[in-house]
């Protein structure tokens, strides 16, 4: 036992800059694993809140209001009333094909997290063929909603299923270019590009860029690509159609009920949180803060900073954004603790009262507890990575507000008349502005 | 090229045990079989799908991650998903009423026996004295298959397969022209 707490356990405490798949343990994986799992579980859960609450306040309503106070158990309710339903089967449906794609659609959707770097060591394992995987194994999930339309043996999956595999499969060809030119650009000044979704990231810690701005507007361009490709191949409006409800009832899911159907819910909105991470890593730094590469003055206070790691930079700046993930949930709970104030005060409401103000302190607490320099040197990065994640899946929601859906054969012209030309002018463009990045920056004023 | 970066020493056994490999090729030789005796052909296509996945197993155990990255976006993701596309839109009815076999049974049992017995020649000549698996795991600098296969395409020097590679490409190309004219009757 004690021999296996040294091999395991506390032997990876001690490697610096390497993450858990890195350096072959077993111990640490699994529990990355479980973390990042159920961090996502309550992403998924919170996005089901949020999305519900933001649409309806879009909407000049007020969203769920009678679960919990202001429907923050509403998710609880639907989880458990999709547990409870019952599960049926279609008549003349193919069992074993119906039973088998919303598991080939979630399996899809959670195994590319194995390489999303929320951190330089907090990913579970760095592959060498990172974005390469992510795009693979995502592009799996098709298979999932193909089959799951077929297998239901009724007209409107099947109908949803064709326009979903015509969509992605068309969308993916515009995503991959776009993915492309970003790839080209990790290989500026060190000469060796890398796929490795770490990489990535360092190469734009290296060039002191997001390559959202790198080449003006070439990153830009290719980041709004892949922000347009992205929604299509999550299936989302405005490019929802493989579900329009007003066309095919529910597309492709129309007859999967409670757990099942739970399940594609799941891997949507995980899919959905995989492709914002590609692009946070590909184009808006990953887990590096907001201006990176400005310090500040070198600031000490005694017992809290510097951090503990010699290597870490010690500005004044530094110091302030450390602060950050402490700062926002404090500011969560504060928000708690205004809206307890303004809860009617009829005596019925006095549990939910009451329940508000426990999630405020919970919130609290949390905030404080990432004050505390052991936790806030680790969860920095983690807080800026989820941060920027979160800034994605609030675009979703908005999109979902704002544009009309699109018709079938403009989705098409979208995809392969404007998207694809675009990207490989990009790609082209983006090889030769590489290969002269000296005559650019002469150009441009020696801006990026 | 790139300097090369060591990976810190890895004292864990290999990730290509035996184990792993006879898991991987039962999940192919299984999904293979299911393929020929399914008569539903999205079975089949299912079945196939699960012997690339297989294989693209396979390929991260010879140390060859991009290879097993492309098998995966091009067949598991790509190919596998038009087949699906178009087995979805014809009428499945008709081929599960007809025989699935044709009568060559004789050509069949000899062409078995013939690569059975290649296999089993293989098998036992090669691993006579020696173990069938490496003793342990070979460690591979950073980004070394990606980057090796890059060299050998596109290296100014050791770009030995440029040619071949790039008339592969056009192939390609002449292909998807050729079915975009032979498919539209107005261009």
């Amino acid at each position: 036992m004690n021999e296996f707490l040294q091999q395991y356990v506390f032997s990876y405490l001690d490697t610096k800059g390497l993450t858990p798949g890195g350096a072959g343990n077993i111990f640490w994986a699994t529990v990355y694993i479980l973390l990042v799992f159920g961090g996502l579980s309550v992403a998924v859960i919170a996005m089901n809140w949020l999305e519900r609450k933001i649409l309806a306040h879009m909407q000049v309503r007020l969203g769920p209001m009678r679960v919990g106070p202001h429907g923050l158990l509403q998710p609880i309710a639907d989880a458990i009333k999709l547990l409870l339903k019952e599960d049926i089967i279609p008549a003349e449906a193919d069992k074993i094909i119906f039973w088998i794609a919303p598991f080939i659609v979630v399996l899809a959707a959670f195994t590319v997290f194995v390489v999303v770097p929320f951190g330089p060591t907090h990913a579970i394992t760095d592959m060498n063929i990172g974005i390469l995987f992510m795009l693979g194994v995502s592009s799996l999930s098709v298979l999932g909603i193909v089959t799951a339309g077929w297998a239901s043996n009724s007209h409107y999956p099947l109908i949803g299923a064709l326009r979903s595999s015509a969509q992605m499969v068309s969308y993916e060809v515009a995503m991959g270019l776009a993915v492309v030119s970003a790839i080209m650009m990790t290989s500026l000044e060190t000469g060796t590009g890398t796929l490795s979704m770490i990489g990535i990231v360092q190469a734009q810690q290296a060039q002191g860029v997001w390559f959202v701005f790198k080449f003006f507007p070439l990153g830009l361009i290719a980041f709004g690509m892949f922000a347009i490709a992205m929604v299509a191949e999550t299936n989302r409006a405005p490019f929802d159609l493989p579900e329009a409800e007003s066309e095919l009832t529910a597309g492709f899911h129309t007859e999967y009920s409670g757990f099942r159907w739970s399940l594609f819910f799941l891997a949507e909105y995980s899919a959905m949180i995989a492709v914002s991470s590609i692009a946070v890593t590909l184009w808006l730094g990953g887990w590096l803060r907001p201006f990176p590469g400005v310090h500040g003055p070198s600031i000490a206070i005694p017992h809290i900073w510097p951090p503990a790691d010699p290597a870490a930079p010690t500005g004044a700046l530094d110091f302030v954004f450390a602060l950050c993930p402490g700062i926002s949930f404090l500011l969560l709970g504060a928000m708690c603790f205004y809206n307890v104030q303004r809860m009617p005060k009829h005596p019925l409401f006095k549990i939910q009262t009451m329940g508000l103000a426990g999630f405020g302190a919970v919130l609290g607490l949390i905030g404080l507890i990432m004050f505390l320099p052991p936790v806030r040197d680790r969860v920095e990065d983690i807080f800026w990575f989820s941060a920027k994640v979160a800034g994605f899946m609030y675009l979703y929601i908005w999109y979902r507000g704002t544009f009309p859906r699109y018709r079938f054969d403009q989705l098409m012209k979208v995809g392969w008349k404007v998207l694809l030309p675009t990207g490989l002018a990009l790609l082209i463009l983006t090889a030769i502005v590489g290969m002269h990045a000296d005559l650019w920056a002469q150009i441009t004023g020696g801006g990026q | 090229m790139n300097p090369v970066v060591t990976n810190p020493p890895i004292t864990n056994p290999p990730v290509a045990t035996p184990f792993f490999f006879y898991l991987l090729a039962a999940t192919m030789i299984i999904g293979g079989i299911l393929v020929i005796t399914r008569k539903n052909a999205i079975h089949s296509a299912m079945a196939l799908i699960t012997a690339l996945l297989a294989q693209a197993g396979l390929y991260l155990m010879l140390y060859a991650p991009f290879v097993a990255g492309v098998q995966i976006i091009l067949y598991a993701g790509g190919i596998m998903v038009l087949f699906l596309f178009v087995i979805m839109l014809i009428n499945l009815e008709r081929n599960m009423k007809e025989r699935q076999f044709n009568k060559q049974w004789l050509v069949g049992i000899v062409a078995a026996a013939a690569l059975g017995g290649l296999f089993i020649t293989v098998y036992t000549t090669a691993t006579r004295g020696k173990p069938l698996f490496p003793e342990g795991r070979v460690i591979y600098a950073d980004g070394q298959n990606t980057q090796a296969i890059a060299a050998l395409l596109f290296d100014r020097s050791t770009g030995q397969y440029m040619f071949a590679f790039e008339i592969a490409s056009l192939l390609l190309l002449v292909a998807i022209i050729g079915a975009v004219v032979m498919a539209k009757k107005r261009i």
